[in-house]
Formats: structure tokens, sequence, C-alpha cells
């Protein structure tokens, strides 16, 4: 039993079947990789585990309880954070003020933040802060205006605000679309790093499946709303189903 | 000290200096001296000052952490008016529970008008609320003439109640305003050789509430919080998906800068107690968006800055009339005494909104962050000079 079930799930906007019955189960402690060609449903299926679309029929199960109906920040609160795949932080906060909200959060819950106590009395959830900068390299940066960063780093406080939440899952979204091959290549250290270091469940959506073979423990791959095959990245690379849907691609 | 840090407190402390010994700072002129007509040290003014410095300091927790722009925060001035002065007409003069009522009821207010107008953002938000604003006004103005006196303006009066007072004074007059006893118009005149220095209860009672005042916000700005309001402009979408849920902090943000314009207003009616449907009109909760942008946004001490910068615009600027300005220059030759008049004519007195609007035009353009951004200029570039010098201290500040 995963910590993440996906059953028989389906969306469709209007005409268009997005997801027919998708089926997914990730397993604790392991990097789940969801591969696809443009318009495979994977952002569909990424946007019904976060809360932000509420599949037709179907159930996404977290560690036992329904992901169904419940909002973003209740989602989080369960213990799944996001990765966006263009960075989302908070732009007009210094890097270390980024990392203390997803602490706050993570301790105080969605609605009991205190609005007397000073954050620089707390230093315990400074020097958890500052440990996980120094986990991505980026305690040098910690007082920087975070906007002013370049993309890169703005991916790796992202990933940190994350981590630092000590998420039971953490789910990426093409962590690499539209970066430079060695951006690209950094990443995937960063995340081999991450996964190194610490028990983590991932699960990836990504459109290039040359960049989780080395990451993933197993991948699956969607095709038109559907899951194609489900396997360790050796038995995927030369499947003849997923040739076919990446067909004119990497064939 | 005071769960601030150190840089807080020296900020503190500093406005406070300048709060307690605002008679004497605003006083610089000898009272028979031609200059005596720019000094601001007169109760009537200083109140004004703090006052709209406390209508700034709320407004600014909205304003410049969230970065919701409410243009009709008069709404809550007037409310709290309105509050203060029933509360004298029925209760007692006593200042205290008319200040706790207005805050109260400005309160509930916000809370109703937040809760619908903080279903939208940006520019949607701030015409609900200035929608919300101007209904009050013309409730105010007309169909709640019962409560409000309409266009008269609510007033006390020899028949009102006063359940834990009196009606009116052994010789018949309408009782004041006081703090258990203190009257808040009565005033101390210190003579020291040319200047008089007046020192006022109402100014000082006010003053120690806009402290108070002060005090809270900076301890909001440095909270979780206050850092999670900054986020909510930042980025909303990130703090939903870090587990926040922006709503609740947005509306009490809301609230209580509707509570610190209700403290305003309640404040007013102290000084004098009457209130008008016109602290409502749109042109006041314009004005607090001026005072904040003027002083500096999202800063702590820029609003209270901008307050009195407007503050004596409005009350010494256009105190300036043309004989004024003719003395200034009766060395001149006379045609040309004359044309200099002209010139300056529509700048001072009555147009001294051409002035201010200049002023801010100009701060807009060069400082966007305010008053508070020229004083860092300066700093900067006074410090710049003995820093080229070897000193190189790499301090390391915490982050906050």
């Amino acid at each position: 039993m995963g910590i993440l079930e996906v059953k028989d799930v389906n969306k469709r906007f209007g005409g268009l079947k997005a997801l027919t019955d998708v089926n997914l189960s990730v397993t604790e402690n392991t990097v789940h990789a969801i591969i696809g060609p443009n318009g495979a449903g994977k952002s569909t299926l990424l946007n019904c585990l976060v809360g932000k679309l509420i599949p037709d029929t179907g159930s996404v199960m977290f560690d036992g309880h329904s992901v169904l109906g419940r909002k973003p920040f209740e989602i989080n609160q369960m213990g799944i954070s996001r990765v966006f795949q263009t960075p989302e932080i908070f732009g007009d906060l210094t890097v270390m003020e980024n990392m203390m909200i997803p602490l706050f959060a993570r301790r105080d819950g969605a609605y009991r933040l205190h609005a007397f106590r000073s954050v620089a009395s707390e230093a315990e959830l400074r020097e958890r802060a500052e440990a996980m900068l120094e986990d991505v390299n980026m305690l040098d940066k910690r007082n920087m205006h975070s906007a002013s960063m370049s993309r890169g780093d703005k991916r790796r406080l992202e990933m940190a605000m994350c981590l630092v939440q000590e998420p039971r899952l953490l789910l990426l979204d093409e962590p690499t679309a539209g970066m430079a091959r060695a951006d690209t290549n950094n990443t995937i250290d960063l995340l081999k790093e991450i996964k190194a270091k610490r028990d983590i469940t991932m699960a990836i959506i990504e459109h290039d499946m040359h960049v989780v073979f080395s990451l993933a423990d197993r991948i699956t791959v969607l095709a038109q709303g559907t899951p194609l095959v489900e396997d360790v990245p050796e038995n995927i690379k030369g499947h003849p189903k997923v040739q076919e849907a990446y067909l004119g691609e990497h064939a | 000290m005071f769960g601030l840090g150190k840089k807080d407190v020296t900020l503190f402390l500093i406005v406070a200096v300048m709060a307690l010994f605002a008679p004497f700072i605003l006083n610089p002129f000898p009272t028979d001296s031609g200059l005596a007509q720019f000094n601001a040290g007169y109760p009537d003014l200083m109140q004004r000052f703090v006052i709209f410095g406390i209508l700034a300091i709320g407004f600014n927790i909205l304003f410049g952490l969230t970065g919701y722009l409410s243009f009709g925060h008069a709404a809550f001035l007037g409310v709290g008016s309105y509050a203060a002065v029933w509360m004298f007409k029925l209760l007692s003069m006593n200042v205290l529970p008319a200040i706790v009522l207005s805050m109260v009821v400005s309160g509930l207010f916000a809370v109703v008008i937040g809760y619908v107008s903080l279903r939208r953002s940006g520019i949607y938000f701030s015409i609900l609320t200035l929608a919300f604003a101007q209904m009050s006004y013309n409730l105010a103005y007309s169909v709640l003439t019962p409560v409000t006196n309409g266009e008269t303006g609510l007033q006390i009066t020899l028949d009102d109640p006063r359940v834990l007072g009196q009606s009116a004074t052994a010789d018949g007059g309408i009782p004041v305003t006081n703090l258990f006893g203190l009257e808040m118009r009565s005033f101390e005149t210190l003579d020291i050789g040319p200047w008089a220095f007046q020192f006022s209860v109402g100014y000082y009672v006010a003053a120690v509430i806009m402290l108070i005042s002060f005090y809270l916000a900076i301890r909001i700005f440095r909270s979780p919080f206050g850092m999670t309001l900054r986020a909510i402009r930042s980025n909303q979408n990130r703090l939903y998906y870090t587990g926040l849920n922006a709503r609740p902090y947005t509306l009490a943000a809301f609230v209580i800068s509707g509570m610190y314009a209700g403290l305003a207003g309640g404040l007013l009616a102290c000084m004098d107690p009457l209130a008008g449907a016109e602290r409502m009109q749109w042109t006041a909760s314009g004005e607090v968006v001026l005072m904040t942008i003027l002083g500096g946004a999202g800063t702590l001490i820029g609003p209270v800055l901008g307050a009195g910068f407007i503050k004596y615009f409005e009350n010494i600027f256009s105190k300036i009339n043309d004989q004024v300005v003719h003395g200034w220059v009766s060395f001149l030759p006379d045609g040309l005494e004359d044309f200099v008049v002209a010139l300056i004519h529509p700048f001072v007195g009555k147009g001294w909104h051409l002035t201010l609007g200049l002023m801010f035009m100009l701060i807009v353009i060069f400082l966007p962050g305010g008053l508070v951004e020229g004083g860092q200029r300066i700093a900067r570039r006074l410090r710049r000079r003995p820093a080229e010098e070897p000193a190189k201290s790499a301090s390391t500040e915490p982050a906050e």
C-alpha cells in the first residue's frame, strides 16, 4: 500500500477527456516519476493531487485520507509540499524570511500564527532554516532579497522551502522545464543530493524522460490521459509502447 | 527590551521623545517674531498630528504589509467619532469608555466590510471599500439622521442623559470631555523668554495612545503574522501551497487597521465632541492614502511622518495669505512686488492643495519610498564619506 493511492480517476473538460481511469501508487521513500508527451494529462493529474482540481470520479488517498475537496493549504498541512514549474517564492522577502514562513506554517498550523511574538526570538526555527539552507548551499545568501536572485537559486530556495517542512510527499512539477542544459543538470544533481541525504518520497512530473532516468526508482508513462506502463527505469527505456508514445521526439 | 530588537527600540524612543517634547520642538520661533505663524506647537494642531498619525499607522498595517489599498478608511474614522459622541451623550464625559466603544464599533464594521471586500483584490478591492465608505457617508448624511443627526452633525446637548455623569454642570453649561476629571481642553502655558509653550492634557492623552499604537504596530510588523502579511502581498499562491490560508490573516489585518481608524475617530471626538458625516467623505479616505505613501508605505515611521507633513501643510501653509507674502517681499520695487505676490498666490493660502499636490508628485516620482527613503538616502550619503576610509566593518546582520 503506497502513501499516495490514486484510484480510477477520471477528469474531463467539456468534450476533452483529460484523464481516463488513472491508477497510481507511490510507495514511501521512493522517487516516482510520471512522464509523458505534451498533452498527456500530467499537469491535470498533479492538480488533482494538490486540491486545485477535483476529479469527476475516482479517489485520491494520501496516507489513508482522501484529499478530494480539500483546499491546497489543507493538503499541504497533511504533508504534501509542491514545487512549481516556474519557482514560486516570496519575492519581496529575504531568503531567510522565505524559509521561516513554511516553518511557522508547519509548527503553528494554518490559522494560528503569533501576532506579537517576535520572529527574531524563534532561535530554534532559525537554526532549522539555516541548516536547510546549508544543505542546498545557500547559507551565504540568507539575507539576500529573494527576487533579485538567479532562476537557479530561486529553484533551490523553493526546494529548500518545501523540504524544511519535512513533507511526507514532495511533488515536483516539471522542475527543469525551460531550463538551459547546465541548469537542468544542476537541478538533477540537487535532487540526487536531496535524495541521498534523507528519506524522502518524491513524485516528479516531467516531460523530458532523460531527466528522470538517473533519478527515479519507478516511472509511470502517461499518454492521452491514461497510464501506459509502470516499471523501473531500465525497463521503460526500450519499452515498445513508450517508444510509440514518444514517437518523433526521442524514437 | 519590551520584546523589540535594538533598532526598533531606538526608533520607538525617538518617536517617544519627539511626541513628548513636541510642544518645544514644534515651537521654534518666539511668539512675537514674524516666523511665529510657522509654529505648530499649539494643542489643536499637535492633537491632529498624533491622531492622524494613529490613523496612518493603522492604515499602513493593511496597505504597507498586505498591499491591499483600502479607499474607504474614512468610514471607520467617522464610525469611531459617532460611537464616541454617543458614549458622551449616554454614559459620561469620560473619554475612556468612548474610546473603547469607538474601537469596538469600528472593529465590527470592519469585519463586515472586510469580509465582503476581501473577496476581491487589487483595484476591485479598492473600489469595493470606496463604495462602502460612500454608502456609509450617504447613510450618515441623510438616511440615518436619528443616529447621526444628518448634516448638522452629532453634538452633545444639555438634555443628554449621561447616566454615569451629569447632564449639565452646576452653572448650567455643557460638561467637557475628561479623563477621570482631567479636562481634555485644559492646558498650561510655560513662558521662557520670548517663547510660550503650551502643554495640553488632550495632546498628551492622544500622544500616549499614539505611542501605544505605534508600539503594537512594531510588534505586529516583527511577528510571524506580520511577515505572513508581507508574504500575502508577495505571492498568495505560494502561501496557499505552504499551508497557510491567506483569507483570515488578511481579514485580521483589515480589522486591526479599521480599529486603529476607529480609535483615531474616537480621539478626534474626545478632543472636540462632535461628529459629522463629512469626516467619512472619500477625500478623507484619500488623505490617509496620501499620508502613508508620502511618508513611506510599509515602513514603521513613514506614516507618522506623512501624517505630520500633510497636517502641517493643511494648517500652516493654508494660513499664508497675500498680506503675509507682501510682507516677505516688501523690499522689492512696487510693480515687481505685486508680480511676485501674484506668482506665489496660487500656491499659498487657499491654494495650499496645489503645493501639496506638487510635493506629492515630486516625492512619488523621485522618492518612491516616501520621506523615509529620502532620509535613508541622506544618511547613506553622510555615512559614505567616513566609510571611504579603511573602516570596513563587515558586520553580519541577523536576518529578520
